[in-house]
C-alpha cells in the first residue's frame, strides 16, 4: 500500500484515539485525586516557587525561541501552560514574574498570560508590560539578552521550558553563577544533553511537557498522561513485532 | 465574555486547521490555508512588536541609570542604525552584509566557543552535584566520541573512530533517541489537544 495513504491514516487514528482517550478517561478520574511517578525536580520546584514567595523575589520563565508556526511551537505552548500556573502560585510575592522569549508570537503570548493572572490576583491593577521580554531573535542573542535579566533584577528561580538549542548552557552557567535555583526542559536532543550535564534540574524528553500537570492536577491532564502511557506501550509492542517478523524474515 | 469568543475563536482554528489536514475537503484546505497565512502574517508583526518592546525595556534600563544601562545604549542605538539601514539599503547591500558577516556572525561564534569551554566545565562540575553511575557513563561516552572524532596531533585511532564512535553513536545513541522523540510526539499531541480542548489556554482568560 501507499505509504503516503496509510501514514496520514494512522496520523488520524492516534490524533482521534487520543482525543476519544483523554475525553473518556478525564470523565472517569473527575472526582479522583491523580497519582503521578514523583519527579525530584518537581518536588524542588515547589519548594523554589515557595522560597520566591517568602523572600519577596523574583520568578524568571524563560520560553525559548521555538516559533508556533513551526512544530516546536508545542514546547512553547507547554512553557505558557506551566507558566500561568506559576504566575498564579506566586501573585503574592512583592515582585511579579518576569518571562523572556525569543520568539514574537511567544513574547505576546507571555505578556497576555502574565497579566491575565497578576490582574486577577490584583482585581484590575496596572500591569508593568516589561515584565515579559523579547530578548533576541536569533539563539545566542537570546541567551546574551536573557542574562542580565537572570541576573540584575532579584531572580532566585529560573524556570527554562521551551525550545530551545545547545545556547541553554549559557543560561545555566548564569543561573549557577548567581547561585539560583534552574530547572530546565528542551524539546531538542542536543540541549537536553547540554541540560542534562549543566542544569540543577534538568528534565529530559516529554517530562517538559508535564510541568502544569504536576503544578496543578485536573483530570484533564492525568488523563493525558495516562493517554500517553498507553499509547507508548502500544508504539514499544509494536516496534517488538515488526523486529520479531523482521528477524523471522516475514515483514 | 470577552474570553469566551477569543476561547472560541481559538478552539474553532485550531479544529479547522487540524482537521483540514486529513480531510482533503477543497473548502476545508482552502479556510485551512487562509488561516496559516493569517498565522504568518501576525507572527511576522509580533516581531516588529517585541522589537519596540525590546526598546522599551533598554529605554527604561537606560533612564534609570540601571547597571549595564550603557550596554542598553549601544543596544538601541545599534538596532535603530541596523534597521535604517536595511529599510534605505534593503538587506543584500554590502553594508548590511558586512554588519551581518562583521559583527552578528563573530559574536555569535565566540559565544559558541564560551560555550564550549561553559560545557568542559560543566562536565567536571557534573560527577560533584550528581555522583551516580548515569554521570559516569555519561562522561565517558562523551570521552569516547571526542576521542574518535576530535582531529588529534597524532593522528587518529581507528578503534574508536572506525568501530566505537559509529556504533554508540548510530545503534546506542540512536535508539535511545528515537525512544526520547517518540516520548516528546506523544506528548505533543496531548498538549495540542489540551489547547484544542480549552483545558491549556496559552493565552489571557482563565
Amino acid at each position: 500500500m501507499n505509504s503516503s495513504v496509510w501514514l496520514p491514516a494512522i496520523a488520524l487514528v492516534l490524533v482521534v484515539g487520543s482525543a476519544g482517550l483523554m475525553l473518556i478517561f478525564a470523565f472517569l478520574r473527575r472526582k479522583s485525586t491523580p497519582a503521578f511517578r514523583e519527579i525530584p525536580a518537581f518536588l524542588k520546584l515547589r519548594r523554589a516557587i515557595g522560597r520566591a514567595v517568602e523572600d519577596g523575589s523574583r520568578l524568571h520563565v524563560s520560553l525559548g525561541h521555538g516559533s508556533l508556526a513551526t512544530p516546536q511551537g508545542a514546547a512553547g505552548l507547554a512553557g505558557l501552560s506551566a507558566m500561568r500556573r506559576m504566575a498564579d502560585l506566586t501573585s503574592t510575592s512583592d515582585l511579579n514574574p518576569i518571562a523572556t522569549s525569543g520568539d514574537g508570537s511567544l513574547a505576546i503570548l507571555s505578556q497576555d498570560v502574565l497579566k491575565a493572572s497578576y490582574q486577577e490576583a490584583t482585581g484590575g491593577g496596572h500591569f508593568d508590560t516589561t515584565n515579559s521580554r523579547l530578548t533576541g531573535l536569533t539563539p545566542f542573542s537570546y541567551a546574551s539578552g536573557t542574562i542580565p535579566v537572570m541576573r540584575d533584577e532579584h531572580v532566585t528561580t529560573n524556570i527554562l521550558l521551551g525550545s530551545f538549542g545547545v545556547e541553554a548552557g549559557l543560561l545555566t552557567d548564569a543561573a549557577e553563577r548567581e547561585k539560583s535555583f534552574i530547572l530546565a526542559a528542551s524539546d531538542y536532543l542536543p540541549a537536553q544533553a547540554v541540560l542534562y550535564a549543566s542544569a540543577q534540574e534538568p528534565l529530559i524528553g516529554e517530562e517538559l511537557y508535564a510541568v502544569s500537570e504536576y503544578i496543578n492536577h485536573s483530570a484533564m491532564h492525568a488523563a493525558s498522561l495516562i493517554v500517553q502511557d498507553i499509547f507508548r506501550w502500544v508504539l514499544i509492542a509494536g516496534m517488538l513485532l515488526g523486529a520479531i517478523l523482521k528477524l523471522a524474515g516475514l515483514l | 465574555m470577552k474570553n469566551l469568543l477569543a476561547t472560541l475563536i481559538a478552539i474553532l482554528a485550531g479544529l479547522i486547521v487540524l482537521v483540514g489536514f486529513f480531510l482533503k475537503i477543497p473548502i476545508l484546505v482552502e479556510i485551512r490555508s487562509l488561516i496559516l497565512d493569517w498565522a504568518v502574517i501576525v507572527a511576522a508583526m509580533a516581531v516588529i512588536i517585541g522589537v519596540f518592546n525590546l526598546i522599551s525595556v533598554n529605554n527604561n534600563r537606560f533612564s534609570s541609570g540601571m547597571k549595564g544601562s550603557f550596554y542598553s545604549l549601544v543596544l538601541m542605538i545599534s538596532l535603530v542604525v541596523t534597521f535604517g539601514l536595511g529599510l534605505f539599503l534593503k538587506t543584500s547591500h554590502p553594508i548590511m552584509n558586512f554588519i551581518f558577516f562583521s559583527i552578528q556572525v563573530p559574536v555569535e561564534k565566540s559565544l559558541m566557543a564560551l560555550l564550549a569551554v561553559t560545557l568542559l566545565l560543566a562536565s567536571v562540575r557534573l560527577l560533584r552535584k550528581q555522583p551516580n553511575l548515569f554521570s559516569v557513563i555519561f562522561l565517558v561516552v562523551t570521552l569516547l566520541i571526542l576521542l574518535g572524532t576530535a582531529p588529534l596531533p597524532f593522528g587518529e585511532f581507528p578503534f574508536f573512530s572506525g568501530m566505537l564512535r559509529p556504533f554508540i553513536a548510530q545503534v546506542l545513541a540512536a535508539a535511545g533517541a528515537r525512544g526520547i522523540l517518540l516520548g516528546i510526539a506523544l506528548a505533543t499531541i496531548t498538549t495540542g489537544l489540551r489547547v484544542l480542548f480549552g483545558t491549556d489556554r496559552p493565552y489571557g482568560g482563565k
